[in-house]
């Protein structure tokens, strides 16, 4: 399958090699991935925040940059379900952007979803002799309902140690610009899910999102020990 | 005309500022932690017990829609078969306006002393506070209220109002304020808690001539209202004074009696955790020989026909207070419900406050950003209100609201925007971003991280590292893996 590759903004700048390791998995299933050069943001931080206008611009610039691809796969729970769950709502009102917006959106997956529901696929081949523990993030947990697809891909890694976390659907008080606009509360939420991460005694916390990743791994490098990492590049077999 | 709401709904301080404050204090978030947990829990259990749980929210959410959409009649409905039950049914537009009503009611039967039934219409119209400067004493008897009464305290929680209290600070309480407790007997046992707080309501039960209830459902066929409750204390109210007197917020109607099959399945399992609630009282007008041969009935609009003129924000009046909401929230764990300096607190209050009382309700305006957006609400909520949605969408309202005044918040965004529009000035800034992290390299720590960043970026570090770029962005590698 032709896929096309949605790497967000927070990717491109900041984990290049999540976007690497989805090429690799892809590609080493036998698929052709596409990286459509007019890509820019999804527009969440703008949507989210209040600014509706500055956002739909944002919409309309996706919709045509991705329009006609049989699949469009992102490593990021919360931009897929920005593009899915809100650019309907963003383009209600202009009816040829919301036809689409209809036309795309229900074919943007995030990579679970793709290798599980549309590719089949349980067992990327990788392998990670490490203990992992993995955060569902918010927006792929109750907005994309992504369940155990994450983690059924895990499951199937080679010489993985697999651990849970205790108050996994928990958020980690990231939430955008709520990091800074409400520091205080949440770096209380970080504080708790970086406390319940160094009880498991895993060397890895993996999550679907970056992003999510980012605060934690802020949070966890205070207090040394876990290191943060998508789960893409554990189906990659990554090996850090 | 559309008037806001105002009494006890309005923040005094920005929430950062209140939350940070609540943070501070470490048994108050040990005593939240503890007591959200448990009541999630149960939740969990009795919801899981139903097989049609999906089925009865959208039930709830559709019957709740329906009352919204013709609510003018259904009101009308209810006056009149209220009235035609003998009850006495007025109209209150705002705070002010009921807290008049009542307290001219209650001056009127000669009484310095009423008994109350938990209710967040009254805490939400200050009725307390306006019944004591008319010299009358309001005496709660829900137990929860009544430790939050004699503390000068108010509630913190909608269902559990003494959430942010532990045990052994009742025990104090009860010993150094009410009236007649042996100091030297009581223990902090629950039940030895309970019974003091017992023997010191029955006494004001069978003296009161006039009870002060809210309602749950309003039911518009047959003018009926309904009470749940837990403690017995509701019914004892209900009942035993001759004088009753009900405030009820308008969005309370439901259309038919049958519809209460639904809404006392959905209430106590998402409240208190309980396949049913203990007490449930309904009073149709007066019934000659039996219980309150006085009853009337206040109408409090405060806000809500404001709200319900937003077609997003108008299924907030779906609330049926059950607070399934507060107990799954990571952020009003933390804080508490003080902090949201509204009668409603949390997620739900989020979303309320700010619509009850308008763009002017100060503080209010920044509720709506007191949330991760992490959705786990709008699982729990019993009528499906998608409250994530709603706090987008007064962000919205507040940033469009004031667009025509400076704001640097605003001009970082739109220049933002204004770069992702465009793929080569977007391809341009993240080579500059990339660049951007190359100087920053060398202040980074070992791990690549930075542990200090000046304003804005200084609230981040305030409580975590962040990494700098690495050398190469996607993109860049892209070229090279695409045509090497």
């Amino acid at each position: 399958m032709r896929v096309a590759l949605f790497i967000t903004c927070v990717n491109d700048l900041m984990f290049a090699r999540t976007g690497r390791a989805v090429v690799q998995i892809l590609e080493r299933l036998g698929h052709t991935v596409d990286f459509p050069a007019g890509q820019t943001c999804c527009g969440q931080m703008h949507a989210n925040s209040g600014y509706r206008a500055e956002a739909q611009p944002l919409v309309a610039n996706f919709v045509d940059t991705f329009a006609g691809y049989e699949a469009v796969v992102a490593p990021s729970g919360s931009c897929v379900a920005m593009v899915r769950d809100w650019y309907p709502r963003l383009a209600d009102g202009d009816r040829d952007l919301t036809a689409a917006v209809a036309e795309v959106a229900s074919r943007t997956y995030e990579l679970s979803e793709l290798l599980v529901d549309v590719l089949a696929v349980t067992d990327t081949g990788a392998r990670f002799p490490h203990r992992v523990t993995y955060h569902p993030t918010c927006h792929g947990l109750r907005m994309l309902r992504l369940g155990d697809r994450p983690l059924a891909l895990l499951r199937t890694v080679r010489d993985i140690d697999l651990v849970d976390l205790s108050g996994a659907e928990e958020c980690c008080g990231f939430g955008g610009t709520f990091a800074v606009k409400n520091a205080a509360v949440s770096g209380a939420m970080l504080a708790d899910k970086c406390a319940a991460i160094a009880d498991t005694s895993a060397e890895y916390v993996a999550a679907a999102d970056n992003s999510c990743l980012l605060h934690i791994g802020g949070g966890l490098s205070r207090r040394g020990g876990q290191k943060p990492i998508h789960y893409a590049e554990i189906l990659a077999g990554v090996d850090r | 005309m559309n008037a806001y709401g105002t009494g006890n709904i309005t923040a005094r301080e920005p929430f950062p500022v209140a939350a940070r404050h609540e943070l501070g204090d470490a048994q108050l978030r040990a005593n939240l932690r503890r007591a959200t947990h448990t009541i999630r829990d149960k939740r969990l259990r009795v919801v899981e017990e139903l097989p049609d749980w999906e089925q009865l929210r959208r039930a709830g959410a559709a019957i709740k829609d329906d009352v919204l959409r013709r609510l003018p009649e259904l009101l009308e409905t209810f006056e009149a078969a209220a009235a035609a039950a003998g009850a006495t049914v007025h109209w209150a537009r705002d705070a002010q306006e009921a807290c008049r009503l009542v307290t001219g009611l209650v001056e009127a039967a000669g009484v310095t002393e009423v008994v109350k039934v938990k209710s967040m219409a009254t805490q939400e119209i200050g009725l307390n506070e306006a019944l004591a400067s008319a010299g009358v004493d309001a005496v709660e008897t829900d137990l929860a209220e009544l430790i939050v009464q004699l503390a000068d305290d108010t509630p913190s929680h909608i269902l559990v109002p003494a959430i942010h209290y532990n045990r052994r600070q009742i025990r104090e309480l009860f010993a150094a304020r009410m009236p007649g407790v042996d100091v030297d007997t009581l223990t902090d046992d629950p039940a030895a808690l309970a019974e003091a707080a017992r023997r010191h309501l029955r006494a004001r039960f069978l003296s009161a001539q006039v009870a002060v209830s809210g309602a749950n459902f309003a039911v518009a066929d047959s003018g009926t209202l309904v009470v749940v409750e837990s403690e017995g204390n509701g019914r004892m109210c209900l009942t035993l004074p001759p004088t009753l007197i009900s405030i009820v917020g308008i969005e309370k109607i439901v259309p038919t009696f049958a519809d209460l099959e639904v809404f006392l399945q959905l209430l106590p399992r998402s409240s208190t955790g309980e396949p049913m609630n203990p007490y449930t009282s309904m009073w149709t007008g007066v019934t000659p020989g039996d219980g309150p041969q006085t009853v009337h009935i206040v109408l409090v609009d405060n806000g809500r026909t404001a709200t319900l003129g937003d077609e997003v924000g108008r299924q907030a009046l779906r609330c049926i207070r059950c607070s399934a909401c507060l107990n799954v929230c990571p952020v009003y764990e933390r804080v508490g419900g003080h902090a949201y300096g509204s009668v409603y607190p949390g997620p739900i209050g989020a979303i309320l406050s700010p619509q009850l009382t308008g763009p002017d309700g100060a503080a209010n305006r920044t509720l709506p950003f007191a949330s991760t957006l992490c959705g786990a609400c709008f699982d729990a909520c019993p009528v499906r209100i998608d409250i994530p949605e709603v706090l987008v969408h007064l962000r919205q309202r507040g940033v469009d609201a004031r667009r025509g005044r400076p704001s640097a918040q605003r001009a970082g965004f739109q220049s933002l925007a204004w770069v992702m529009r465009d793929r080569k000035r977007y391809a341009t800034a993240l080579r500059a971003a990339r660049r951007g992290g190359a100087p920053l390299r060398m202040a980074a720590s070992r791990r690549g991280t930075l542990r200090r960043l000046p304003w804005p970026l200084s609230a981040w570090t305030a409580s975590r590292d962040l990494p700098v770029p690495p050398k190469q962005t996607f993109r860049e590698w892209w070229d090279k893996h695409v045509s090497p």
